[in-house]
Parts: C-alpha cells; structure tokens; sequence
C-alpha cells in the first residue's frame, strides 16, 4: 500500500519539478543559440586570422586560441565577468551577468570552430584552387564559390561535436550565477533533497542533444549531393 | 602569328633548378607535345606558361603582350588580360565536385568574363554534345567516369574561349581505353585549328597529332622539331635512350 501511494505521489511531484526547471530552459536555449550566432562566424574570421599570411596577426590569433583552448571555460567566463571591475574598475550592471556568459562563451567556441574551419578549408585540395586560379576567379569569388561549399560539407562531424559539447556546456554558467536550467536543478535537488531534479535535467541535455544530433545528421544527407 | 615566346626561361625551387634556359615557340595552329622522363621539368615548364608557378628568369610573351621580362612580371590588371588568352586542363581534372557539370562549364564564363548567361548556356550545351555528353548535363563530376569528367575540364577550359590550351599529361589517370577516348577529342581540336600545348607520356599520340615535338631532359630542351625527326631519328643520346626504353 505504501508502494502504491508513493507512487501515485511520483507524478505530480515529476510534473513540479519539470514546471521548475522550465524556468531555466529559456536561459539555456538563450546561451545555446546565442553562442552559435556569434560563434560560428566570429569563428570564420578567427580561422582567416590564423592563415593570415601577415605575421603579426597570425601569431597574435595563435595566441588567444591557445589560450582560450588551455584554459577552463568557467575561469575565461570569470575574467569576461570580474575583469571589468578588477582591471579597470569599472562598475559593471546586473544585466552584464547575461552579456558576460554570451561573450565568454562565444569567445571561447570561436577558437574551436576556426580551428575546425582552418582544417576544414585545408582539406580542399590544391588543385581546386589551381582551377580557379586558371578560369580566373577572384580570391572572394574562390572562397564563396568553391572553397566555402567544400569545407562545410567536410566539417560537419567534426562541428556537431562541438556542438553538442555547448549544450552540456552552457551548464557553466552558474560559474558566475547565471541561472539556466541546471543551475535551477540544483537547487531545487537542494531544497527537497532529492535527486529526482537532476536526473530530470540529465534527461533533458539527453533529449536536447538528440535533438541536434538528428538536425546535423539530416544537414550531412544534404551535402551528400556530392562527393 | 606566333601566339606565345619564351625566352631563356629559368626557374628553381630552393637549390633545385628545375628550369635552366628555355626557350620555346608557338605559332597559331600549331600542336606542340612535350616529351620526356620524369623530373625533366616539362610539367614545370607548362605550369610556368599557365603562371601556376613565377619564373626566376627569362621572358614569356603572349600574342605580342609580355607578360614576364627578364624574370619581371606586368602589372596584375596587364596579366588578368593575357592570362585569359589561355586555358589549362589538369591530369586530376579539378572539376568543382559540388557543381552540376553544366555549371562547372558555365560558372566561369558567367561571373568571370561576365558574358551573356543565355549565350554561355548555349555554347556549353553544344560542347557537350561535341565531347559526346548532352545527357550529363546535369551530373555531378562523382557520377562520371575519369574520361567523361576530363572531356568535361577539356569542355570548361573550351567555353573560357581560350586561344591557346594547355595539357598537363591528361591521360595520366586514366587507363588505356579511356585514354582513347581523350586522345581522340584533342585530335578532333587538332583537326579545327586548336592551338596547343600538350605535356604527354603517349608517344605514338603525340606523333600523329603535334606539329612540333620537344624533348626535355634535366630542365633542358634537348631535342627540337618535326615528330618524324624527334621521335622516328633522335640525334640526342639522351633522347634515345628514352625511346628505346619505352619500347621495350
């Protein structure tokens, strides 16, 4: 009878918690998109600076990558947050928490996605450039005729990863107090000691990255066209 | 009217000289094949006439225009013009693999020489049924075999309305009987007129079809003239210790 009872009990407290983090779902898809937005063309721009035949801006693009990829991202959304306070004194506002986890994060997923682009457009070959070369084209024209549709086509495993990285990812935003969905998990996992929250959040970064598996595998089939 | 002078063309690659002192002519209407061993430089020496690669020194002239003089380049507008007078197909064919075969052959003449897209159309439609494709039009270069997608670069290079066009060894990829195939589409070009230049390994093609046989050997042209003389009575030892192997 016990049994029963508790498990009648299950539903409506499941169905409260799901109510609860619903609140920190938007946040979440807010950080996820967000980052995409700016990542993935700041990206672009940081992969160009990177194959930069200009020293000085090469080495200098080397640099961040290496720093954004040998350092935490909860720290980097720490400095993006307190820098201004502590380095320049500046007093920064409530609403800033917000604007630091989307440049923070997408500083930090730029760096992956040019790296990602760099190889990407390596991996066309030399004689597709060779080609343009002789029918004329001009070096934007190459780009975005030739070399961008290629390099798409040969970064998509490679982008979905990271992708599906940043979901689980944009859980390190509570580094700065940002609250977003699993940041709501915890606490109410806190409040009715319970774990019951968590495994609901688990199921959600679960779903969410099903979700993006599925659109990125049916964009693969799309550039399946050729080969 | 001579459609393209070398003169004393060198080139290096770090301490290599791939190139020591060419010099070489093309009249309009002539076909000229360059034979010899690999590493002789004759790729290079193509690559140098289609300005892939700088020369160290030496001079190129295209239909009267100089393009390089004495190992000094025109201004980029000046080789834009001239680079334009010719064209090049590859041994890998480098068709754009993400392109129908229509668009490979039409993309450039459209957006590069900003001609008439009705016109280009037209024009890379009767090429196609020229080379014996009309019903690929709309493939992709994956779709084809390796001699339907080289007679489709030899197509793109045509629709550029080159004057001149270069061949770097295209049959080297292919076997025998697709090689048949290309042989027979540059011969019918010989046979309208088409100036070219064709780096090749075939030697009994290139005995039928050139005006002109070269000979290099180690950056040098060693032999020089009708296909009869270079290939059926070389004078250079070099040359004949080549021949004599092939046909072994």
């Amino acid at each position: 009878m016990m049994l029963l009872a508790e498990k009648a009990d299950l539903f409506p407290q499941l169905l409260a918690i799901c109510l609860k983090l619903l609140g920190g779902v938007g946040a979440t898809l807010g950080i996820f998109f967000l980052t995409l937005l700016f990542a993935l063309p700041l990206g672009l721009l940081v992969a160009f600076g990177r194959m930069s035949r200009f020293k000085p801006l090469s080495l200098l693009v080397k640099l961040y990558i290496s720093i954004v990829r040998g350092t935490p991202l909860m720290l980097q959304l720490l400095v993006v947050f307190f820098g201004p306070y502590y380095l320049f004194h500046v007093r920064t506002s409530n609403e800033y928490r917000f604007y630091a986890v989307i440049i923070g994060f997408s500083l930090n997923y730029a760096a992956y996605f040019a790296e990602i682009y760099r190889a990407g457009i390596q991996a066309v070959p030399k004689g597709q450039h060779e080609a343009c070369e002789i029918l004329g084209y001009t070096r934007t024209q190459k780009f975005f005729k030739i070399v961008f549709p290629q390099m798409v086509k040969n970064i998509l495993p490679a982008v979905t990863n990271e992708v599906i990285t940043l979901v689980k990812d944009t859980s390190l935003a509570f580094a700065i107090a940002y609250t977003e969905m699993f940041t709501v998990a915890k606490q109410v996992a806190a409040a009715q000691a319970t774990i019951m929250p968590l495994f609901v959040a688990g199921l959600f970064y679960y779903v969410f990255n099903f979700v993006v598996a599925f659109v990125m595998e049916s964009i693969e089939k799309k550039m399946n066209y050729f080969r | 009217m001579k459609l393209l002078e070398i003169k004393n063309l060198r080139k290096s690659f770090d301490d290599l000289e791939v190139l020591k002192d060419i010099s070489l002519d093309v009249s309009e209407g002539q076909v000229v094949s360059i034979l010899g061993p690999s590493g002789s430089g004759k790729s290079t020496l193509l690559r140098c006439m289609s300005m892939l690669e700088t020369v160290d020194g030496g001079s190129m002239i295209y239909c009267g225009k100089p393009a390089v003089e004495d190992g000094k380049y025109r201004s980029k507008g000046e080789l834009k013009e001239i680079k334009s007078s010719f064209s090049l197909v590859f041994q890998s064919f480098n068709l754009f693999p993400h392109y129908t075969v229509m668009k490979n052959i039409c993309d450039a003449p459209i957006h590069v020489m900003k001609r008439d897209k009705k016109e280009v159309t037209s024009d890379g439609e009767a090429l196609l049924k020229k080379m014996g494709l009309a019903d690929k039009a709309d493939y992709y270069p994956y779709q084809l075999s390796g001699g339907q997608q080289q007679r489709v670069a030899i197509a793109r290079a045509l629709n550029m309305k080159p004057k001149m066009l270069f061949f770097d060894e295209p049959t080297s990829a292919l076997d025998p009987e697709l090689t048949a195939e290309i042989l027979k589409v540059l011969k019918e070009l010989a046979e309208e007129k088409m100036t070219m230049v064709i780096v090749t390994h075939e030697i009994a093609f290139a005995r039928s079809i050139s005006d002109k046989v070269i000979f290099m050997d180690g950056g040098l042209i060693v032999e020089e003239g009708a296909p009869a003389d270079v290939i059926d009575h070389p004078s250079n030892d070099r040359t004949r210790a080549f021949l004599k192997k092939l046909e072994q």
